[in-house]
Order: structure tokens, then C-alpha cells, then sequence
């Protein structure tokens, strides 16, 4: 692509012959106008950040369909197609410059367009989609004949398994490893034979993905050694403050340096746990408290969350030590447990700074015998959570609200209805951090009594 | 046992102790002895290098250089990234250090030794390339369906939830995942460890191990769930059908019900009522039982009997709600169905314990299990340090550690790893080595070709 001045460009020069739904393969041959590079950006990018938004309410699948036409709608539609299939080109291999420069920007930019591409690609048509799947050059044949016969049985069960009636159940199925198709793998949504998976024709969408993902990936890492190597000095006038000035502002904070609402001494982390922690939070200190352990997922989870709200190195050891000394001796401790949280303040092995886990990363963590981390309003059964949440002072009518929310599988809707009827105001945002939750109420506590410890 | 005796580590391997009972089965003195002498190095190494013998000129004679190996040393010691270049390096280190516990982890694009030289360029370039897909087992898992343990210890009665485990598993690595060359592995305590070595499966990115793992998880409980397994849909995946079918369903009402009696009290009876989602079944079953609460059945009776009335209740009533229609299967799921723990087989550089080490709290080492043969493997018969130092006592210096005749202790499970596991390994490696060699030479063959 090539970036040139602001000055009227004709239509039909750049129409390019690819179908609705590129696959960002190559960056053809361009030209594109200095404007048109920034806004187009933007506009993609409030794209990718509703996106993000959708995924970390939980929306379903069916949901996100939906948001992503919208949003699409909404930001990247253009009067002409041939112009509209341009500003997606454009506007994707720009973000692709911004975001390769960081391996949280790369992880951040891989997630959201391969969402992206997911939501766009399961509302074509199925003949479309087929397209697409010869686009990528993907080698996979139909399964017909005798095979196909020895497998019916067992491709019925894998249907009726998945609620699928047997009128669902579909005519065409593709041998591919099992490798190229994980997700349906792990949710066993295909029959497994000797390696091979046999994919439904309704179910391509999770290999092509596959394929987006794998291939953005590649080429993100050398968009990066371009970057680093030539373009960021060459443009140093033009492009590159552009450039560093887009990924800044969309990313939310995340909450590893702790704010001003947030620094909290030992003395107070009682009260304050019960006063302005998250109900997932609550239970894990509260479960550290009473068992004076937690295993290894919930000292995450529970840990980098105390450092997001100021607790500093030395008074999370002596916070840690303090419970676990009772049960395994100050010995083991030491030896076992004092890495670990000093690692997660930055100050062992490679020094990363972790940052504490977002809702949406707590809500798809995986709770198994003898945990306590997770999100209590997916992980819970629905008494265990009722009686949590009375113990956080919800009346019975709003408890009902919440578990109409959670029934739904909006964990993170519930929890906001939560934090509103405990602190009895409307939080218009949706919570989507634990930190973020405990920012909020300690606003609010400290509004009401500016001075008194909350 | 004096010191001089000990470091002499010549010709003198008696002890000088008559009376060969010591309060605890590992202690230092004996794992010099062991790793003196019976460690089978080079079977590790063979089995590690994965046909990159340098005989061939399309090996990479590199490649066993680049696996990560750690120590756990006496005093919680922890190195890290250790190294060889060959079997003999191994061997020293291991003899010079006598670790607790030697893991095994990933090869890496480069030696992981000079690991920090390559920390400077923005993108990492120290990453792992090939490792085997593993699996960890570990009873503890399994402590709210088990009565007669917890914790760390294990008898005959809760070990057959390893074995159901162990088939499971391995029947769908082979049949549905199409894996052949699988190692199953005593964990020397509690538990079992698979090692799945085709090619392929050491290929596998860490999101296709997730999937693999997330594919074998059903039991999804904590305390906070009263319900751990949840079967959805109008049937069973064929994977989790030939399971039940299979091994489950037979498990669960023989062997597990004779040694688990898991409805003969009201405590244990009433972790499965809460599995059942319609209050009126539970009150029906409950009150037939508190009745029969005073019965002169045997315990192992008593839960046979409650497990047939369940089953009726269920079977009349299963139109009543979809969720009825699984309720059987998924009580049976949670008590015997594998519980592996994912995190283990999610990332590449995990790093997993070695065969053949010696467990530091029951002296045991740590044997292969044959799969096919898994009903008969007994945990507390596998073969202790101290037993081990006596047999080299009694037989003197015939201890040969390429012995692997059925006369010894340790022979057994070294024959087993060779021919059932290390040579058809072996053999398919080096066709792999010889193919792409060939595929190679071919290729540039051609571009002479002019």
C-alpha cells in the first residue's frame, strides 16, 4: 500500500476482485489517502472495541452475530462496495502496524479480528462460506460412500448429543486432523476416529477460523521485524505518530499500576473485603480466612487482584504468610509459597508485571475439586450463590433480578445488578473488572464519609 | 553405614548394616546406590532422542541436547534448564547431583543453556518446539468419591479408579485420536502419568493440547457445586457412550460398589440425592431409605439395592425433565469417570517427572504400567529403594543394569519399556528420519536438474 497525499482518487483504480469477506492474505496494491489512513483506522477499531465489549458481557454466539453486523453497519459501511471492501483492507493492514508492536497489543488485535472475522463469516451464506474455505486452499474432501456409511451411527449420536434434532442432521461432512478444528475438539461437537474429525458443513466456520488465526498470527510477528527494522524510522514524520498514537486510547485500563482510590494497608483489608470487594473476591478471601489455604488458582486470582488494589509486596507477604503459617508452618511457606507472589509483583524469573484477571478471564477460568476461584455467579450452584449473596445484604426481589440475570448466562450483568443494590446507585459502565468494582465502591463509600476509613 | 563405606563408590557396594529395616524406605545413601546403578540411562536417552542417534545423516545430532531437564535436589534445591549433549553428560550430572526428583520438559529451539543469549532480541526466539503430549492423574482428585482414603494415601480398594482411568484414556489416545505410542507411568505415590511420544503429538501447539485435555473433561466440581457432571443433549457423545458401555457401567456397579458401598450410610446417600435436580425423587428415595436404615443386608448390599431402586425411580420418572434423562450416566460419570488435571497438559513447558525415579516419600520407583495389563498392577507392590539395595545385596555384583530378565525387581518394568514402548518407537522414528531425509535430498535433486 502506498500512502500519498490528500487529493482525489478515482473509484475504479482500486477496485479489487475479492469476495465480501476478505482474508487479509496479502496487502495488495494501493493507494491510500493520509486521511483515510487514520479514519479508517478509528473507525475499524470502534469495531474491534464493540467487539471486545460484547465478548466480555458474555454474549452468546447468536448475540454476537447480531452486534457484529451492526456494529459493521454502523462504522464501515460505505455507499459503494468496491470502496466499502477498500476501507476494510485499508483499515485492517493499518491496525495491523499498530498493534504488532507489543505482545499484550498482538494478543489483544489476534482476539478481537479473529472474533470479527468469526461473527462475520457465520452469517453468510452457506455457498459463500464454501468459497471462503477454498480462499485459505484448505485440502479437505467430503466424506461420501462406503466410509460415510460405517460412520452415520456414530455422526447421529454426535447430532443428537448437541440437542440437534434428525432433520439437523447434515448431509456433507469433511475428514480433517483434528488439530485444524480444536474448538470444535474440545467441546466434542465432532466424531474423533483415528486423528481425523468429521466436520459439518455448519460447523466450517471453526476451521476457517482456525486458519484466519493461525495466519494473523504469523504474519503479525513479521509486520513487527518490518516495523522495528524499517518503517518506524522512515516514516518518523508521517505514519508513526499515527501509528503510536491508536493504540493507546482503546484499551481500558488495566490496572496494574493502582490508582488513587486504591491502597489499601493491611489493617484495613477486613473491612474492606467486606465492604467493597467483588462477590468473587469476597469468597476466595474469605475462604483464605477460614482454611487458611487456597490453592494455586485462587492465590492467583485473589492475589493479583490485591495488587491491583494497592497492596503492597511487603504487606502481601506478610498477608499471605500470616494465613498459611497456620496450616503449613512459616517454613514451607518460604519455600513454597514467597516465590510465587514475589514472581507476580515482577520481581523474579522474567519480571513480567502481571496484570490482575479480568471478568471475562475469571468467568472462562476452570474450577475443579478443592478451588475456590472462578466466577461465583457461573461457578456457583444457584443456593450456594443465593445464600452468598444475602450475606452481601440483597433483598429477596433483588436477589431474584440477579438470578434471572444468571439463568441467562450474564454473569457480569448480574454482577453489576450486585454492586447496585449494594451500594443502592446505577452503574451505567457494566462491571467488567474486579478491580474496576472495587474503584467504583470505594468512590462511592468514600463520597458518603470522606474521612472515616471505608 | 559409615560415611567412608558410602563415598567409596568402587568396587564395595554391601552395606554394613545386618539388619536392613530403616525407619523410612528413601533416604540418600540408597538413591546414590539406585542411581549408581540401576537407572537406566540409556534406555532414556534412546527414548529421548527419538531416533536422532547421529548414525543416520538425517539426524539432528542437537536434538537431545535441547530438552530441558530439571533437578529437584535435596533441601528443595530447584535447577532449572539443565542440559546434555548426550547420554553420558546425563549420566554424570545425575551421578554428581543424586536429585530427588529429575522432570522432564520441552525441547527448545535452542539449548537451553544458552537460553539468555537469545533474551535480548524483541521477539522471544527461545521457545519450545516438541514435546509429548502428557497427562497427570492424581487420586486426590478423586477424595469426595472415595471413603476409604484421602489424600496422600492409597489402597486396593481406591486404586481401581487409576484403572478405569488408565483405559479409558488410552483406548481414546489410540482410537479416537489415532496416537500409538503411549507410556503409561506409576506416579510412585498416588497416581499415574501418560506419555503420548508419536511424532504428531509432540508437534501439538499448546491451544491443541487444551483441546485435547478440554475433550477428556466431564467432572467440572468444586465444593461449591452440588452437581459436578453435567451431561447435556438427547445422547451421549460416542466417546463418552463407549466409555460407559465399555468400562464405566460395569465398574461402577461391581468393583466400586463392593468397595466403596457408596449409598450404605445417609451422608454418603445424600451427595447423590443432591445429583438429582427434582426435589420429588429425592424425598421418595429418601424416605424408602431412611426406613430401611436398620436392614441386616451387609453395607455392599445395602448400596446394591439402593443403586437398583434409584435406577427404577429414575428410569419411570425420566420424562418428567429433560435433565432426568442423563441422571443415571452422570452419577456414574462422577464417580468413576478420569478427572486428569489439564492444567499438565495444556502448555508445552511443563515439565513432567521422569520414569524411573524414586518417589522421596514411599521410596518407590516410578514403573511403567502396562495398559492392556492394567488390572493386575498393584501400587503398593511395586518395588521399593530398600528393596532394591537388598536384592543387590543378596545377589552381590551380578546387578547389571542392562539386565532386564524377570529374576529381578526392576527387570521386569525395563524389559516392558523396551519392547512394548521403546523399540516400536524406535523403529517408526527412524522411518520418520529416513522419509524426510529422502524427501530432502529428492528436492534438491531436483533443482539440479537442468
Amino acid at each position: 500500500m502506498e500512502v500519498i497525499r490528500s487529493q482525489k482518487r478515482t473509484a475504479s483504480n482500486d477496485i479489487v476482485s475479492t469476495p465480501t469477506l476478505p482474508l487479509y492474505l496479502t496487502a495488495p496494491p494501493m493507494e491510500v489517502r493520509l486521511e483515510e489512513f487514520e479514519l479508517f483506522a478509528i473507525d475499524r477499531l470502534r469495531v474491534l472495541k464493540g467487539v471486545s465489549d460484547g465478548l466480555a458481557r458474555g454474549r452468546n454466539p447468536n448475540e454476537m452475530d447480531d452486534l457484529v453486523d451492526t456494529l459493521w453497519k454502523e462504522h464501515m459501511r460505505l455507499p459503494d462496495v468496491s470502496e466499502m471492501i477498500n476501507k476494510d483492507i485499508i483499515s485492517h493492514f493499518v491496525l495491523r502496524l499498530v498493534y504488532c508492536r507489543s505482545d499484550e497489543l498482538k494478543k489483544w488485535f489476534l482476539s478481537m479480528e479473529t472474533a470479527l472475522f468469526r461473527h462475520r463469516f457465520r452469517i453468510k451464506k452457506i455457498e459463500e462460506q464454501r468459497a471462503i474455505v477454498g480462499e485459505f486452499g484448505l485440502p479437505y474432501k467430503a466424506v461420501i460412500g462406503a466410509e460415510l456409511e460405517s460412520l452415520k451411527e456414530r455422526l447421529v449420536l454426535v447430532a443428537r448429543s448437541l440437542c440437534q434434532t434428525s432433520s439437523d442432521v447434515e448431509n456433507i461432512y469433511y475428514k480433517v486432523p483434528f488439530e485444524e478444528v480444536p474448538d470444535l475438539v474440545a467441546t466434542r461437537r465432532v466424531l474423533l476416529q483415528k486423528g481425523y474429525a468429521f466436520v459439518a458443513g455448519s460447523q466450517l466456520v471453526s476451521l476457517v477460523v482456525t486458519q484466519f488465526r493461525s495466519h494473523l498470527s504469523k504474519a503479525l510477528i513479521l509486520t513487527n521485524r518490518k516495523w522495528t527494522t524499517t518503517i518506524r524510522e522512515r516514516e518518523k514524520d508521517r505514519l508513526t505518530p499515527i501509528v503510536e498514537a491508536l493504540s493507546t486510547s482503546y484499551l481500558g485500563p488495566d490496572y496494574t499500576q493502582s490508582s488513587e482510590y486504591a491502597d489499601i494497608s493491611l489493617k484495613d483489608i477486613d473491612q474492606v473485603s467486606k465492604s467493597s470487594f467483588p462477590l468473587c473476591m469476597r469468597h476466595l478471601f474469605e475462604k483464605l480466612r477460614e482454611d487458611h489455604h487456597l490453592k494455586h488458582g485462587g492465590r492467583m486470582q485473589l492475589g493479583l487482584f490485591l495488587k491491583g488494589v494497592g497492596l503492597k509486596l511487603d504487606d502481601a507477604l506478610a498477608f499471605w504468610r500470616e494465613e498459611f503459617t497456620k496450616k503449613v508452618g512459616s517454613e514451607r511457606f518460604d519455600k513454597e509459597y514467597a516465590y510465587a507472589i514475589r514472581h507476580n509483583y515482577g520481581k523474579e524469573g522474567k519480571r513480567t508485571d502481571y496484570t490482575p484477571y479480568a471478568c471475562s478471564k475469571i468467568i472462562t477460568s476452570a474450577p475443579g475439586a478443592g478451588d475456590h476461584h472462578g466466577c461465583p455467579y457461573r461457578h456457583f450452584s444457584e443456593d450456594n450463590l443465593k445464600a452468598a449473596l444475602s450475606r452481601m445484604g440483597l433483598s429477596s426481589r433483588g436477589m431474584e433480578d440477579v438470578m434471572d440475570k444468571v439463568r441467562n448466562r450474564h454473569y457480569q450483568l448480574a454482577c453489576t445488578l450486585t454492586f447496585e443494590a449494594v451500594y443502592g446507585t446505577s452503574c451505567d459502565t457494566g462491571i467488567n473488572h474486579p478491580n474496576q468494582y472495587f474503584e467504583e465502591s470505594q468512590k462511592i463509600l468514600k463520597s458518603k464519609t470522606p474521612t472515616a476509613p471505608v | 553405614m559409615t560415611r567412608e563405606e558410602i563415598d567409596n563408590n568402587g568396587d564395595d557396594m554391601m552395606i554394613d548394616d545386618p539388619n536392613p529395616k530403616i525407619e523410612n524406605e528413601f533416604n540418600v545413601h540408597y538413591l546414590r546406590i539406585y542411581y549408581g546403578n540401576l537407572f537406566p540411562y540409556s534406555d532414556i536417552h534412546k527414548w529421548l532422542s527419538y531416533g536422532h542417534d547421529g548414525k543416520h545423516p538425517g539426524c539432528d545430532e542437537y536434538y537431545f541436547g535441547r530438552r530441558e531437564f530439571s533437578f529437584t535436589l535435596e533441601n528443595d534445591v530447584y535447577l532449572r534448564y539443565k542440559s546434555f549433549k548426550n547420554a553420558s553428560a546425563m549420566e554424570d550430572a545425575i551421578k554428581s547431583n543424586f536429585p530427588y526428583k529429575i522432570d522432564i520438559g520441552a525441547v527448545y529451539s535452542v539449548d537451553p543453556d544458552k537460553r539468555h543469549a537469545y533474551a535480548h532480541s524483541g521477539t522471544n526466539l527461545f521457545t519450545p518446539v516438541e514435546r509429548e503430549l502428557v497427562f497427570d492423574i492424581d487420586i486426590t482428585d478423586y477424595d469426595d468419591v472415595r471413603y476409604c482414603c484421602s489424600g496422600a494415601d492409597v489402597c486396593a480398594k481406591c486404586w481401581p479408579l487409576m484403572t478405569v482411568a488408565i483405559k479409558v484414556i488410552d483406548t481414546s489416545l489410540r482410537d479416537d485420536f489415532g496416537f500409538k505410542y503411549i507410556l503409561w507411568v506409576f506416579s510412585g505415590r498416588r497416581g499415574v502419568h501418560c506419555w503420548v511420544c508419536d511424532a504428531k503429538a509432540r508437534r501439538l501447539t499448546n491451544e491443541q493440547r487444551s483441546a485435547v485435555a478440554e475433550y477428556f473433561r466431564v467432572y467440572k466440581g468444586n465444593e461449591n457445586n452440588a452437581k459436578k457432571v453435567d451431561l447435556m443433549g438427547h445422547s451421549l457423545h460416542p466417546f463418552l457412550a463407549r466409555s460407559y458401555v465399555d468400562f464405566l457401567k460395569n465398574f461402577f456397579e461391581g468393583e466400586l460398589q463392593a468397595n466403596q458401598s457408596i449409598f450404605s450410610s445417609k451422608e454418603k446417600y445424600e451427595k447423590i440425592l443432591g445429583m438429582i435436580t427434582d426435589e420429588d425423587i429425592q424425598s421418595d428415595l429418601r424416605g424408602k431409605w431412611e426406613n430401611s436404615a436398620r436392614s441386616s443386608l451387609s453395607e455392599e448390599a445395602t448400596s446394591l439395592l439402593r443403586w437398583e431402586q434409584l435406577k427404577k425411580t429414575l428410569q419411570s420418572k425420566k420424562n418428567k425433565a429433560p435433565s432426568l434423562r442423563t441422571c443415571i450416566e452422570e452419577i456414574v460419570f462422577t464417580f468413576t469417570y478420569p478427572r486428569i488435571d489439564l492444567e499438565v497438559s495444556k502448555q508445552m513447558n511443563h515439565l513432567l517427572k521422569a520414569p524411573f525415579c524414586v518417589h522421596p516419600k514411599t521410596g518407590r520407583v516410578c514403573v511403567p504400567i502396562d495398559p492392556n495389563n492394567c488390572d493386575e498392577f498393584d501400587p503398593l507392590a511395586v518395588p521399593t529403594l530398600s528393596q532394591l539395595i537388598e536384592e543387590i545385596n543378596a545377589g552381590g555384583l551380578s546387578m547389571d543394569v542392562d539386565d532386564d530378565s524377570d529374576k529381578s525387581l526392576l527387570g521386569k518394568s525395563i524389559k516392558f519399556f523396551r519392547s512394548s514402548f521403546l523399540e516400536p518407537l524406535l523403529k517408526s522414528c527412524k522411518e520418520e528420519i529416513e522419509s524426510s531425509y529422502k524427501t530432502k535430498i529428492g528436492k534438491s535433486k531436483d533443482t539440479f536438474s537442468w
